[in-house]
């Protein structure tokens, strides 16, 4: 499960308009329980501060430092090699061919989006067994990740099932996993398959939070069904889709399970994260595999900063 | 986009157009779902002479009810054991992340202190951090705690770094009056007293909330216990699935047994809790 990112966390920091706990936010604070000694809430902050010291921060420092040295991950000595490490992965070009993978599930990414969009649309009126639907969209979800792996390795294998249901409607068998050409579109349709039902749920929780009689307003106004998918839903739930694009985008800079089930990263299906794994625990290159990581986690960053400037929060007063 | 309602226009020719393409695209995913996860069961149910005949993988098996693949995969895959394992992983990292989170959130809500925003701070940056990018150094971090290649490494990893379960608590928390703590300080109560009578009893459907979808989480993560124990005396239900390719690397009929093996108690939570996994999953990533 992704964390959610600042601007969520952020937005629902905000109670929603009526709900009790509105008055906190006054300059008096007056949910604020608190007795006597200063000491008490530091006593519970404790051990959930230790832990993220120890499993955040610690690691992320850890990992800039360790970025600029050669160290090896065993030997005693950590070399300074300054800023080595990032020349040395700005000129390989194998840098740019892990960033051109990111394409293909980006581009799944976006997929995956759309049909979100429509099913939850769909399935937010009246449909007949649409729990059932709703059921078979989300279920491959909660699938563990290296079950999804063999699912797929044998849904792709040659003559496989994939192969038969096309070959019965004249399309010619092809090496779904084995042709590099093919591999990162056939990997990022097994990652629209998991995930669209996750973005799916969150769609149609947000659409049903819609209060019912903007609905029943713009259809005695004589508004289409798109009309009101795109004057009511949308812009409903800006928010939600906001957040999943976020969601989107860095899940497609930090894909690593699915492709190093099925594929170990070969056919140039090699993912940032497979490399810069390999790099650390199969070539023991710590240090260059904590610049990779550096620069990953600026990449997300830079994500999270741009969608919080391109799509303002404005939040969403529901009526 | 053919967004259609069922309503008063049902009678006219393009409503029923409308209706039709819809039902046919819902039928459509469900297609697509069931595809690949029915051509794993079916060869899960056949025997090797039948799984390597080249045939096709949508036909049905000859014997329906035969379950010889499941005991290989049961036995061979070591999968009790893995069980064993999942389950002590996900009972102590649900507890530690229960802990953890209720502690955080009682502490930011409910008391005021001086760099309170500090913390808070703290806790939502690292929301920001994907822990997929940090694992090259955390690996030095638990190694140096001397907990590499024990199960207690995982329970670590997931009991501290779950920002999600601190956001839920805390967003519950607020719906819980102050007045119930100051009933109970006035009853003579210290902190640890209100948080341990008062707020965690009340915090139950938040606990239900997380444990649904850290429970998810855990069962189904492999990048951790693959990382951090390696050893296949430890392996969780995805270690040790994923250890199925190289002995099985051609045995379909075995490998789609184990993964249908690994599959089945996900579908019997989902069915028996179906509501609240939506719900759960719903307040897991936007609240």
């Amino acid at each position: 499960m992704s964390a959610p990112p600042l601007a969520q966390a952020r937005r629902s920091r905000a109670p929603s308009p009526g709900s009790p706990a509105r008055s906190r936010r006054g300059p008096d604070d007056i949910r604020v329980a608190a007795g006597g000694r200063g000491w008490t809430p530091w006593a519970f902050l404790l051990v959930p501060l230790a832990f993220l010291a120890a499993f955040t921060y610690l690691p992320v420092a850890a990992m800039l430092f360790y970025s600029f040295t050669d160290w090896d991950g065993f030997s005693r000595t950590q070399d300074f090699v300054g800023a080595d490490n990032y020349v040395e992965l700005l000129t390989r070009p194998q840098l740019f061919r892990v960033f051109a993978v990111s394409l293909f599930y980006l581009a799944g990414a976006f997929v995956q989006l759309v049909l979100a969009l429509y099913f939850a649309t769909v399935l937010s009126f009246g449909t007949r067994l649409g729990n059932v639907f709703k059921g078979f969209l989300f279920f491959p979800y909660l699938i563990n990740g290296v079950a999804i792996g063999f699912v797929f390795l044998y849904f792709f294998q040659p003559g496989g099932t994939l192969d038969t249901v096309l070959g019965a409607l004249g399309v010619g068998p092809r090496l779904w996993l084995g042709d590099p050409d093919l591999v990162n579109t056939s990997l990022a349709g097994v990652s629209v398959w998991r995930f669209t039902g996750l973005t799916f749920v969150l769609f149609l929780g947000a659409i049903q939070s819609i209060p019912p009689h903007l609905y029943e307003a713009a259809e005695l106004d004589g508004a289409s069904r798109w009309q009101q998918f795109r004057h009511i839903i949308v812009p409903g739930i800006k928010p939600i889709i906001g957040l999943s694009a976020i969601l989107a985008v860095s899940g497609s800079l930090s894909v690593f399970e699915i492709p190093f089930i099925m594929t170990g990263g070969s056919n140039n299906s090699e993912t940032f994260v497979i490399q810069t794994i390999k790099l650390a625990f199969t070539f023991d290159k710590v240090g260059l595999a904590s610049a990779a990581a550096v620069v990953l986690l600026a990449l997300v960053l830079l994500v999270t900063w741009l969608q919080r400037i391109l799509v303002p929060q404005e939040r969403v007063e529901q009526s | 986009m053919t967004t259609t309602s069922a309503g008063r226009r049902r009678s006219s020719p393009r409503a029923i157009l409308a209706a039709l393409l819809k039902y046919l695209s819902l039928t459509l995913a469900v297609v697509a779902v069931v595809l690949p996860l029915a051509a794993v069961l079916l060869t899960s149910l056949r025997t090797s002479e039948e799984a390597t005949a080249t045939r096709n993988p949508l036909a049905a098996p000859d014997d329906w009810f035969n379950l010889d693949n499941f005991a290989i995969a049961f036995t061979d895959g070591q999968m009790a054991r893995a069980l064993w394992n999942t389950a002590f992983i996900l009972v102590f990292s649900l507890l530690g992340t229960v802990m953890i989170g209720s502690m955080a959130a009682y502490a930011v809500d409910r008391f005021r202190f001086r760099m309170k925003k500090a913390v808070l701070a703290l806790f939502l940056i690292a929301a920001l951090v994907p822990s997929v990018t940090t694992q090259v150094a955390t690996y030095q971090v638990v190694d140096g705690l001397g907990v590499m290649g024990t199960r207690w490494a995982p329970i670590l990893l997931y009991a501290g770094t779950d920002i999600v379960s601190v956001y839920i608590f805390l967003q519950f928390m607020r719906s819980i009056p102050v007045a119930l703590d100051e009933a109970a300080r006035i009853d003579g109560a210290n902190a640890l007293t209100i948080y341990w009578r008062v707020i965690l009893p009340l915090l139950r459907p938040a606990i239900a909330t997380v444990v649904i979808v850290k429970g998810v989480a855990v069962y189904n993560d492999f990048y951790i216990p693959f990382l951090y124990m390696p050893s296949a005396d430890l392996g969780t239900i995805s270690t040790a699935l994923f250890r199925f390719k190289g002995p099985y690397g051609a045995h379909w009929e075995v490998i789609s047994a184990g993964t249908v093996l690994v599959i089945a108690p996900s579908l019997i939570v989902f069915l028996a809790l179906q509501r609240f996994i939506y719900s759960g999953f719903t307040s897991g990533a936007v609240k």
